[in-house]
């Protein structure tokens, strides 16, 4: 194809890409270098018959207005946005830094501040979710490969649902479950015995929940994948292994998990990206009270009463940064591919 | 492993099935259930006294006479008018998925046919775009749509939703075109057809299952979407996601929770039948980018 033809050929997409997904990026970049205007105060000396004159302090709404307008970024303030309370805190990490005494008063001091403790969850909840989903995808593969033929279609039908389903949808289902006047908060309240027991209440039991919650999601997608894989075993193989002696299960760990390896990295690399921007189950869990994710923190400053447009894009500069560091295997995969194909 | 599963032992077989059941009651159940739940009165839904009164409707018969009510759903879709936002939510799909299909099969077509270094780096490109949380695009819209007065509106919504699912949609069919073998439209470019009419005439009749396969996923995309369509819709142009969670700031105040369970349900129905028509093109979708590695 010559260039000229798929210039014109790729310009529709390449246009709607730039403007909404390069721009914005570029957008954010900027806006977070730059916070709102402080107020204009001028002095007003009021006097008043007999009682005198006085100076008072107000707002200057006129001047704040055009000043806005002259400046609708607002005045430039470098990086100041990303060092503060809101964000890296670095005051205040060198702070504690300097005074705690031990390790675990200064993790759990750090945890107070909001940017660190949208962190710890973000990265507890990608990093316990992926191995997981892999290996529930992976279990739920293999029994399903078992089944009666005819079932199958039954089978993946219904293991679609969790993973079709809005994800906001999804969590309140579940959310509505875990109630403590629902069908699994009551399950957990006699198992517990204990019938003030809330799944609500506790932050480790909401953490928990929210894992659950990831699992259930993504799994059918792992699943949905590794069961493609299974259809093309190398069976040769494994009836070798099998007359070598292997067990079941080492049939399974040393012929067909090797064979799934390129898929098992596939969901991998695709579940670290996704579950980084984890957002929707905390929305629909109610769980901001404990735990707290750095896409909910950017829906929280943009949502809020006040809007805090330069905080969220320093937020979100600073997610992009983490999902690039999250991206960079794939990338290196695909360009070593790539480079390997020409 | 078909010709394995016969010398399974009972033991395992049986391990085998039990474990294929507990999936399927734990994918399954928690929408039986509110299925169930959302024909209740609240009390029954969220019992205190007894969990079998969800299954039963001890309250709702003694409300309603009957142990079932669409109480839930008359608040919700006409009370509330939630119809607004399905006929929103559908506005929002149907354009969503016609744009992103035609812009994305020229740009995915163009990929797949191009021998050309840049295409490689056009796909990196979008492989990045992809990985972007929508919300951090979304904090870098706000200020322009406030300025240039297009916030809040259908189609501003429509467009960035059409723009966040290129990435996803040109790697799709940049596959599926790389499947249809190229010799077809070489043939009839020999014959004197230009690029766009070799496209038109020979490569447009065949590409539909690939087509089609994707035009799901940007479906699902845009349905799904809370993050984009939160932020950019304006109270009166919601669909039904946002409204859902419109409905859970104010609900659990007004004791009016079976409106959000019933619109959670309504909202879930499109998803199902969905997927019990097009099962085989959802699964052939996801191993599709897979398979490739």
């Amino acid at each position: 194809m010559r260039h000229k033809t798929f210039f014109w050929f790729f310009l529709p997409t390449a246009t709607a890409m730039l403007l909404f997904i390069a721009a914005p990026i570029v957008s954010v970049v900027i806006q977070s270098v730059f916070a709102p205007h402080e107020a204009v105060f001028i002095e007003v000396e009021s006097c008043t018959p007999l009682v005198g004159c006085k100076t008072e302090t107000t707002i200057d709404q006129e001047a704040t207005r055009a000043l806005k307008e002259a400046q609708p970024l607002g005045r430039f303030v470098g990086a100041e946005t990303y060092f503060n309370r809101g964000h890296l805190a670095v005051a205040e990490v060198r702070e504690l830094w300097l005074n705690e005494p031990d390790w675990s008063s200064f993790f759990s001091r750090l945890g107070n501040l909001p940017f660190y403790r949208a962190m710890a969850f973000t990265l507890t909840f990608t990093f316990v979710v992926t191995p997981l989903v892999i290996v529930v995808g992976l279990m739920v593969a293999l029994a399903v490969n078992t089944v009666h033929e005819r079932l199958k279609g039954v089978v993946i039908f219904f293991s679609l649902l969790p993973f079709v389903i809005t994800p906001l949808i999804g969590a309140l289902v579940l959310f509505w479950m875990i109630d403590t006047r629902g069908i699994l908060g009551t399950a957990a309240q006699w198992l517990a015995n204990d019938p003030n027991l809330s799944l609500k209440a506790s932050t480790g039991m909401m953490w928990i929940s929210l894992i659950v919650y990831g699992v259930w999601h993504a799994a059918p997608f792992a699943f949905v994948i590794f069961y493609a894989g299974l259809q093309t075993l190398p069976f040769d193989q494994i009836e070798a292994a099998q007359i070598d002696g292997a067990s079941r299960f080492q049939r399974v760990r040393y012929v067909v998990v090797p064979h799934l390896m390129p898929l098992i990295t596939f969901v991998a690399l695709m579940q670290l990206m996704d579950n980084f921007r984890v957002f929707e189950p905390i929305v629909g869990f109610n769980a901001e009270a404990h735990a707290q994710s750095l896409s909910w923190s950017i829906f929280n400053d943009l949502g809020g009463e006040v809007q805090q447009l330069s905080s969220a894009a320093a937020t979100s500069v600073m997610t992009i940064i983490g999902v690039a560091i999250l991206l960079s295997p794939v990338l290196y995969r695909t360009w070593r591919d790539n480079r390997r194909a020409a | 492993m078909a010709g394995n599963a016969q010398k399974m032992p009972a033991g395992l077989r049986f391990a085998a099935s039990g474990f294929v059941i507990f999936w399927l009651i734990l994918a399954a159940f928690p929408f039986i259930w509110t299925f169930w739940g959302s024909f209740k009165v609240e009390l029954d839904f969220f019992s205190l006294s007894d969990w079998t009164n969800a299954l039963t409707g001890e309250r709702t018969r003694a409300a309603y006479d009957r142990p079932f009510t669409g109480a839930g759903y008359y608040g919700s879709w006409i009370q509330e008018e939630f119809w607004r936002n399905v006929i929103n939510t559908f506005i929002v799909c149907f354009f969503v998925v016609c744009t992103s299909l035609t812009i994305g099969t020229l740009g995915g077509y163009a990929l797949s046919r191009s021998g050309y270094r840049y295409t490689f780096w056009l796909l990196i490109a979008a492989l990045i775009f992809r990985a972007m949380p929508p919300i951090t695009l979304v904090s870098g819209y706000l200020l322009p749509f406030f300025e240039w007065k297009i916030w809040g509106i259908l189609p501003t919504t429509i467009i960035v939703l059409v723009a966040i699912n290129q990435p996803f949609t040109l790697w799709m069919l940049h596959s599926f075109f790389k499947n249809i073998p190229q010799e077809l439209d070489e043939s009839a470019k020999v014959d004197g057809c230009t690029q766009f009419q070799a496209f038109r005439r020979v490569i447009v009749p065949v590409m539909w299952p690939g087509v089609i396969t994707t035009g799901l996923f940007s479906f699902l995309l845009a349905y799904n979407d809370f993050a984009v369509t939160s932020m950019l819709l304006s109270e009166s142009n919601r669909t039904m996601v946002p409204e859902i969670a419109a409905y859970l700031g104010t609900t659990y105040t007004e004791g009016n929770v079976m409106f959000a369970v019933s619109a959670v349900v309504s909202a879930s129905v499109p998803l199902f039948i969905l997927v019990m028509f097009f099962q085989r093109q959802i699964v052939s979708g996801l191993t599709a980018g897979a398979v490739k590695g």
